[in-house]
């Protein structure tokens, strides 16, 4: 008692900076045995030799990361002109399940439509069906290019994800707003505007940023009906090669866009949180 | 269960007496001991195998397959069909068949993963074109300005690149079956195949297109030759090589692909 009364901390302090040395000791020792087994024991593997031969080839990564990396801008193209078409027909259709008159029931059906087909339709299926379905009609070049209706068929599905996330957006604003904006004499559509949507946005945003990078990865999706994206590109190189390897700097790539990215998203997300306490 | 479980130990008995009591280069280097394990494409496509069924011997590859079993020393009943991606039979690790026969054309790269057999078949590539672009002359020049596809796991991506050079980025697409559904929308003009395949196509799934040329099958020109795909090292690789080259001498190969395959001497040379 005395002794720690001299060291200035009490029993307690000693006790908790005992649990942190002891909780910091267990953390390091869990993480090297948990490397030391991947570094180590991997290896030991008896297939361990084919497996990095196949797909963690040094050579064959660099022969065929450039091409890959050209192949990506295919990929930022079709993200770059199908985002800003998503965030507006997902809009639209958020607001369309969300009209209040009876007028407008007809809207409210075709909205909640919508967003039951193409949420539940594989991405794959709707690129297939759109992506050969609508030029097979007969349409002249180049309005049957593959870019427009693959393109078309990513739209569509995620806007119908979109819009979900727009309308729990809006119904996340409180009633008491709209009717306090009513009371002040604005018509329905000025509410909307001005007091709904600024705010359900915003709440949304982090969400959004999720579904921009599921986006950015279902692009490849698209080299199914021929766009020769970077998956497909990868591909080609794994039939020449037989080797996966191109995959895996298929993977860095997105990689390297993706993750700062969803740690944007995660710190949008926790910012939001903080500020709503 | 009891009678069933005696008629299976007794067929067992049955094959191990049986299976090559001359010891056969074949015996104890299959997967499964007295079983020749073939693996095919799923689906398997015309004219390679007919209607997707490789037990009935009929179609080129099924046919080749049962005279190298034949020759191999196995009866028709002793093998086996599976089906495998081309993934599947590339990744390393142990196999699930003895040879994978799924039009593989040969490449020095794929030989470092795999082992191939000698050839079965030279294949030379083969310009299919849709109903838009049939009177297109097969030269290469023409040929330049088409917008091209083809399948992006074969040996005719490289070809185009190396051989046409479209003034056009070609379209890639998975398998056979979207190449038509591209072709049929009008969203390609072209697509190499190699022969036999492409004059299948025409005649029969896509309407309306035409083999409009092959590319010479000289060995300057690095044609396809397509081998039964081994896992590397596979033992079995001698004898399979031994029996193509029984079949090939004695005039049975030869039968069979005039038997199986159109004959593609009616199609011009590209210049």
């Amino acid at each position: 008692m005395a002794r720690s009364k001299a060291a200035g901390i009490t029993r307690r302090e000693l006790y908790e900076a005992q649990q942190r040395r002891r909780s910091i000791l267990v953390a390091a020792t869990s993480t090297i045995i948990v490397v030391v087994a991947l570094v180590v024991l991997v290896p030991m593997a008896p297939g361990w030799g084919k497996v990095q031969q196949s797909f963690f080839n040094g050579e064959v990564l660099a022969k065929t990361f450039p091409k890959l990396l050209e192949a990506f801008r295919i990929n930022v193209m079709i993200f770059a002109w199908s985002a800003p078409a998503i965030a507006v027909l997902g809009l639209l259709i958020a607001l369309a399940r969300d009209a209040k008159s009876p007028a407008l029931f007809p809207l409210r059906i075709f909205g909640a439509a919508f967003t039951d087909i193409f949420r539940g339709v594989p991405v794959i299926l709707t690129v297939y069906l759109i992506g050969f379905g609508i030029p097979g009609l007969g349409l002249p070049r180049p309005w049957n290019s593959p870019y427009i209706w693959g393109s078309l068929a990513l739209i569509l599905t995620y806007s119908a994800y979109v819009a979900e996330i727009f309308r729990s957006g809006i119904d996340s604003v409180h009633h008491s707003q709209r009717a306090a904006a009513l009371s002040l004499g604005l018509s329905e559509r000025q509410v909307m505007r001005d007091v709904v949507l600024p705010q359900a946005i915003r709440n949304v945003v982090p969400s959004q940023m999720n579904m921009l990078i599921a986006l950015q990865k279902d692009v490849s999706l698209l080299s199914f009906i021929g766009p020769v994206e970077i998956f497909r590109q990868a591909g080609v190189f794994k039939s020449l090669l037989a080797n996966f390897t191109p995959y895996v700097g298929a993977a860095i790539i997105f990689l390297i866009v993706t993750i700062p990215a969803t740690r944007y998203a995660d710190h949008l997300m926790a910012r939001q949180m903080r500020e709503r306490r | 269960m009891s009678k069933m479980l005696s008629l299976t130990a007794a067929s067992f008995a049955l094959f191990s007496t049986t299976a090559f009591a001359d010891g056969h280069c074949a015996a104890g280097k299959t997967l499964t001991d007295g079983k020749f394990t073939i693996a095919t494409g799923n689906p398997a496509y015309f004219p390679w195998v007919l209607d997707d069924a490789p037990e009935s011997g009929e179609g080129f590859e099924a046919a080749v397959a049962y005279a190298v079993a034949e020759e191999m020393g196995f009866a028709a009943e002793d093998v086996v069909w599976v089906r495998s991606s081309f993934d599947e039979a590339i990744q390393p690790g142990a196999k699930e068949f003895d040879v994978n026969m799924q039009q593989y054309s040969i490449t020095p790269e794929r030989d470092q993963v795999v082992d191939f057999s000698s050839p079965y078949y030279t294949a030379p590539m083969a310009v299919l074109v849709g109903s838009n672009a049939t009177d297109t002359e097969p030269t290469l020049e023409a040929l330049k300005g088409l917008q091209w596809g083809a399948v992006g796991s074969t040996t005719a991506v490289p070809k185009l690149a190396a051989v046409i050079e479209p003034d056009n980025e070609p379209l890639l697409y998975g398998d056979n079956a979207d190449v038509n559904a591209a072709m049929t929308a009008n969203q390609i003009d072209a697509a190499l195949f190699d022969l036999p395949t492409a004059l299948f196509l025409s005649a029969v799934m896509i309407e309306g297109s035409k083999v409009i040329g092959q590319f010479p099958a000289d060995e300057g020109d690095n044609p396809d030759h397509f081998g039964m795909l081994m896992e590397e090292g596979n033992p079995l690789k001698a004898c399979v090589d031994e029996a193509i080259a029984a079949i090939a001498s004695n005039g049975k190969l030869a039968e069979i692909e005039a038997k199986w395959l159109q004959d593609t001497t009616g199609v011009p040379l590209i210049k």
